[in-house]
C-alpha cells in the first residue's frame, strides 16, 4: 500500500481493511499490557496461537495481543470477540477448553466469567462486569481491540479520522476553536485549558513552535499515561498532529521515560507506520501540512515531567527547572513556543475533534469536562485503571468500580494527585471528581493516581512516606524545596519514632509554606500536600504520635508492641515457629510469651496467628502486660461439658 | 518602546523592558538581599532568597526578583511580615549547613533567623552554583558542576580540566558565599584524589 495523498484514499483504505474482516469471525484478543504480562499473558498469547494452528483454524480465527484494558487485579484479561466474551485470570492451561468450548462449540466456559463475589453470579461480557459496568471509557476503551503493533487494527476503529477532517475540511483555527470549546483542561495534573494553551502559542511571535508529549510518568503506582502509550500509541500521535496543525507547528517530540521501552518501541513503530501511509511527515493526506515526530527517552529521574524541566532535560541538558515567568507556550523548548500536554490530553483530542466539542462537554463538571482515567491502587478489591465520567463521587469509585476496600476493613482516606497530592478522609467520600473540586478539598487530580488506604494506615506515616519520595525526587536546584524537604523528612521520621517534639507540628508547617511559596517549581510548590493534607483531616494522630508516643493506627513499628493475650493462645506454635528473631517462647500446651527485647516487631507472628485464635495483638501507648508466671502457662483444655 | 513605570515599597521606579525587578530595584538603591545572584552571569533561581510581595491587578503573589519581569503597574515590596518569615526560613535552613558564614549570619541578624533551629548537617555548600556557573559562563572551562541531585546534589571538580586550568584561576574561590575556602577545599580534594 502506497501513501495515502487525500482523505477520500484514506477512507478508501479503511474500507479496504474492514472488507477483509469479517465481523463475525472469532478473534481472541489477549491483554499484553505489563500487569497481565506479569501474571503470564505471553505464554497465554503463545498457547492460543498455537492451539488455534493445531485444531487448523487460523484461517477463520485471529489472536492478538493488546493494549491494557484496566482491570490489572483479574489478569490475564482475555475477550473474544464478536461476543465479547470475558476470561479473567486465564492460564495457558486454560487455552484448549477455551479453543474447544468457546471457540469450536460457542459455549462459555462459565468458570473463567467473572464472579461476583457478593452474590456470585457470573458475568459473561465485558461490560456486565460490575468493575466496567459504572465506568465510562472513551480513552481508554480501544485498547482491548488494537493490536498497538498494526495501524490497520487503528483504522478499522476509525483511527486517523479526526486527521483527515481536519485536514480536509478545517482550518487551523477551526481545529483549534473546536479544542477551546471542549474546554478540556489538561490531564497531566494541573489543569490548565489545553485550548488557552495552544492559542497562547499560536498567537506567540516567534513562527517556528513546537508541539511536545509529556510522557513522563512518574507516579507511584500509576500506569494510566504507560497502558495508553503501549495500547493505543497512534491515537496519541494523532492529537499531537492534530495539535501541530493547530499551533502552527511543524515538530512533535515524545518525551518518554526509558522505564517504559515497549512505549517507546510502539511509539517508534507507530511513527513508522504513519509515515509510510502519508498520515506524517512531509504533506499530509496532500493537505500541505507537513509534521515530523521525534521520540526522546528521558531517564526516569521525576522531577523531568515539570514542563521547564522537561523542556531543559529535551535540549540535553541536566532535568532542572528553569527559572522563568514567562510560560512555555510562549517561551518553552529552545526559547520557542511550545505546547505541553500530557498522554491522556492528546489521546483526547482525536475524538474532540471526531465527534465535536459538545459531544465532550455534554460529560462532566461545570469545570471539569469529559472523562478522566484513575490508576486505582491500594487496600481496594479491584486494582486497576479506570476511566470515569468527571463528577463521579470518590465512593462511586471506590465501592462500585473498585469493589470497595478488602478483608472487611474499614476505609481511612484516599490519596489523589500522585505524591504531591493529598489525602481525602471519610466524610468527603461524596466529593465530585473534578479539579477544582479536588483542589478545594486540599488534594489535587494531579495525572489520576488513587490510592486508597485503611484503617490500618497510619497516616503521619503516609505524609513521611511520600515527602521521602519527592526528597529524593526533587533536583536539588532551589533550597525551599531541596533543604525544606530534607527538614520536614527528618521531623516526620522522629514524629514516626516516637521521638516528636512539642513544636514539631508549627515547624513542620513554617516549611510547608516556604516550600509552597518560594519553590521554583511545581515539584516543591506541591511536596507539602501530603502532610497538609494529613494534617488538616488527621491532626489527632499527629498529636497521638507527639503527646502520647501513641500510633493510632497501630502502624509506626517504633511505636508498638506485639503481645500474646493468654487467654487466647492454644500454644500451637505457629507463631514460635516463623518468628524471625527467636523472641518467642512456648511450647505444647504452654502459653506463648514474647521477649519484649528480642522482638524486632516485624509483625510476622500477628499475621500467622490462624484468624479463628487471633491471640497476638498489637499495643501501642500503653505498657505490655506482664508475661503469664511460669506456673499458671500450662494450658488446660477445656473439657466439653456433656449433658 | 517606552519606560515601564512601576512602584517599589512605595517608590516609583522606572525600567526599560526585559529587566528584572531586581535590577530595577538596584539601579534605584533599594536593596533586596541576594545569595545566588551575580551580575555578569545568568539568573540563576536557586536560593530564593530575593523573594519579594508582588501587588498586580489586585492579586498578591510571591515571586523571586532575579527573574520575574519589571511591568507596568506592579506594586513590589521588598519586606513584610510574609517576605520576611519566608527569607528567615530559607537562612535558617542554609545554616544548618554552614553556620558561620559571613553574609548568612549577617542576613541572619537582619530576619531574626536562628542557626540552630533545624538539624546542622554542616557541609558548607549551599549550592547557590556562582562557581559552576561562573566558570561555564564566563571562564568557558566547566571544570567544576554538579553531581547528583537533591539533598545529594554537590560540587566537584573535573580533575581532568581543573589539572590544567584551575591553577592559574581560582577565580571561583572568593565567590563563595559560605566560605572562600569550600571551592578550594574540593578542589584540593579533586587534586588529590585519584579519579578512579
Amino acid at each position: 500500500m502506497a501513501r495515502l495523498e487525500t482523505p477520500e484514499a484514506l477512507e478508501s483504505f479503511r474500507q479496504e481493511i474492514l472488507s477483509r474482516r469479517d465481523p463475525d469471525s472469532p478473534c481472541v484478543s489477549i491483554c499484553a499490557g505489563a500487569g497481565c504480562v506479569a501474571s503470564g499473558a505471553d505464554e497465554v498469547i503463545a498457547v492460543f496461537e498455537k492451539e488455534i494452528e493445531a485444531k487448523g483454524l487460523s484461517a477463520t480465527v485471529s489472536t492478538k495481543g493488546t493494549g491494557c484494558p484496566g482491570f490489572c487485579e483479574q489478569g490475564p484479561v482475555v475477550v473474544i470477540y464478536p461476543e465479547e466474551i470475558c476470561y479473567l485470570q486465564v492460564q495457558a492451561k486454560d487455552v484448549p477448553e477455551i479453543v474447544a468450548q468457546t471457540i469450536e462449540n460457542k459455549q462459555v466456559v462459565e468458570r473463567l466469567c467473572y464472579k461476583d463475589p457478593a452474590t456470585g453470579e457470573r458475568a459473561v461480557k465485558e461490560s456486565d462486569i460490575p468493575f466496567y459496568r459504572s465506568q465510562q471509557r472513551t480513552v481508554l476503551c480501544n485498547n482491548i481491540k488494537i493490536d498497538s503493533k498494526r495501524i490497520e487494527d487503528y483504522l478499522a476503529l476509525g483511527g486517523y479520522a479526526a486527521l483527515a477532517k481536519a485536514l480536509g475540511q478545517m482550518t487551523d483555527l477551526e481545529v483549534l476553536e473546536e479544542v477551546k470549546k471542549s474546554n478540556i483542561r489538561g490531564r497531566g495534573g494541573a489543569g490548565f485549558p489545553a485550548g488557552r494553551k495552544w492559542e497562547g502559542s499560536r498567537n506567540a511571535k516567534e513562527p517556528i513552535k513546537y508541539v511536545i508529549v509529556n510522557a513522563d510518568e512518574g507516579d507511584p503506582g500509576a500506569f494510566m499515561d504507560r497502558a495508553l502509550l503501549e495500547g493505543n500509541p497512534h491515537s496519541i500521535l494523532e492529537g499531537l498532529i492534530l495539535g501541530g496543525y493547530a499551533v502552527g507547528a511543524h515538530e512533535g517530540y515524545f518525551y518518554v521515560r526509558q522505564e517504559y521501552p515497549l512505549a517507546v518501541k510502539n511509539i517508534h513503530l507507530a511513527i513508522q507506520q504513519a509515515e509510510h501511509y502519508g498520515l506524517l511527515g512531509e504533506n499530509i493526506l496532500g493537505s500541505g501540512f507537513d509534521f515530523k515526530v521525534i521520540v526522546h527517552q528521558g531517564a526516569g529521574a521525576f522531577v523531568c515531567g515539570e514542563s521547564t524541566a522537561l523542556m531543559t532535560s529535551l535540549e540535553g541538558k541536566a532535568g532542572e527547572p528553569r527559572p522563568k515567568y514567562v510560560r512555555s507556550n510562549v517561551k518553552g523548548l529552545w526559547e520557542r513556543p511550545s505546547v505541553l500536554n500530557n498522554v491522556e490530553t492528546w489521546a483526547n483530542i482525536p475524538l474532540i475533534i471526531d465527534k465535536g466539542a459538545d459531544w465532550f462537554t455534554s460529560v462532566g463538571t461545570d469545570s471539569s469536562k469529559g472523562t478522566k482515567i484513575f490508576s486505582l491502587v491500594g487496600k481496594i478489591t479491584n486494582t486497576g485503571l479506570v476511566e470515569v465520567p468527571m463528577g463521579m463521587t470518590l465512593r462511586e469509585i471506590i465501592y462500585d468500580i473498585g469493589g470497595g476496600i478488602p478483608n472487611n476493613k474499614k476505609f481511612k482516606a484516599v490519596q489523589t494527585g500522585g505524591p504531591s497530592g493529598g489525602c481525602i478522609p471519610e466524610h468527603l467520600l461524596d466529593l465530585q471528581v473534578g479539579f477544582d473540586e479536588l483542589t478545594k478539598a486540599g488534594s489535587m487530580m494531579g495525572s489520576g493516581g488513587m490510592i486508597v488506604m485503611d484503617e490500618d494506615t497510619c497516616m503521619v506515616d503516609v505524609a513521611r512516606y511520600f515527602i521521602a519520595f519527592l526528597t529524593d525526587e526533587s533536583c536539588g536546584k532551589c533550597v525551599p524545596c531541596r533543604e525544606g524537604l530534607r527538614q520536614m523528612h527528618r521531623i516526620l521520621t522522629n514524629i514516626t519514632q516516637g521521638k516528636g517534639k512539642q513544636g514539631d507540628i508549627e515547624l513542620l508547617e513554617e516549611l510547608a509554606e516556604t516550600a509552597v511559596e518560594a519553590s521554583l517549581c511545581a515539584l516543591g510548590k506541591s511536596a507539602p500536600n501530603p502532610f497538609l493534607s494529613t494534617l488538616k483531616y488527621f491532626r489527632e494522630e499527629y498529636e497521638a504520635h507527639i503527646n502520647d508516643k501513641r500510633c493510632p493506627a497501630l502502624a509506626c513499628k517504633e511505636l508498638i508492641n506485639f503481645y500474646i493475650d493468654p487467654d487466647r493462645c492454644t500454644g500451637c506454635g505457629t507463631c514460635r515457629k516463623q518468628c524471625p528473631a527467636d523472641a518467642i517462647n512456648g511450647d505444647k500446651n504452654l502459653i506463648h510469651i514474647i521477649d519484649q527485647d528480642k522482638c524486632t516487631r516485624c509483625g510476622t507472628c500477628f499475621e500467622v496467628c490462624p484468624p479463628k485464635f487471633s491471640s497476638v495483638v498489637k499495643l501501642s501507648g500503653e505498657p505490655v502486660p506482664d508475661p503469664v508466671p511460669e506456673e499458671e502457662r500450662t494450658i488446660r483444655k477445656k473439657t466439653k461439658e456433656k449433658g | 518602546m517606552g519606560d515601564i513605570q512601576f512602584e517599589i515599597d512605595g517608590q516609583t521606579v522606572t525600567a526599560v523592558p526585559g529587566m528584572t525587578v531586581l535590577e530595577v530595584a538596584r539601579k534605584h538603591g533599594i536593596y533586596i538581599p541576594t545569595l545566588c545572584h551575580h551580575e555578569k552571569l545568568e539568573p540563576f533561581g536557586g536560593c530564593r532568597l530575593c523573594i519579594v510581595e508582588v501587588e498586580d491587578r489586585g492579586w498578591t503573589k510571591y515571586v523571586v526578583s532575579c527573574v520575574f519581569p519589571a511591568a507596568g503597574g506592579i506594586i513590589v515590596r521588598t519586606r513584610s511580615e510574609k517576605v520576611d518569615r519566608l527569607r528567615k526560613t530559607i537562612l535558617e535552613l542554609l545554616m544548618a549547613h554552614a553556620p558561620d558564614a559571613p553574609q548568612l549570619v549577617e542576613l541572619a541578624k537582619v530576619y531574626g533567623a536562628d542557626p540552630n533551629r533545624y538539624e546542622s548537617d554542616p557541609s558548607f555548600c549551599i549550592h547557590c552554583g556562582l562557581c559552576v556557573r561562573y566558570c561555564a559562563e564566563v571562564a568557558g572551562k566547566n571544570a567544576i558542576g554538579f553531581v547528583d541531585r537533591g539533598i545529594n546534589k554537590e560540587i566537584s571538580f573535573v580533575p581532568e580540566i581543573a589539572a590544567q586550568y584551575c591553577n592559574d584561576c581560582k577565580a571561583c574561590f572568593p565567590l563563595c558565599p559560605t566560605s572562600y575556602l569550600q571551592a578550594a577545599f574540593v578542589y584540593a580534594q579533586a587534586m588529590t584524589c585519584s579519579t578512579s
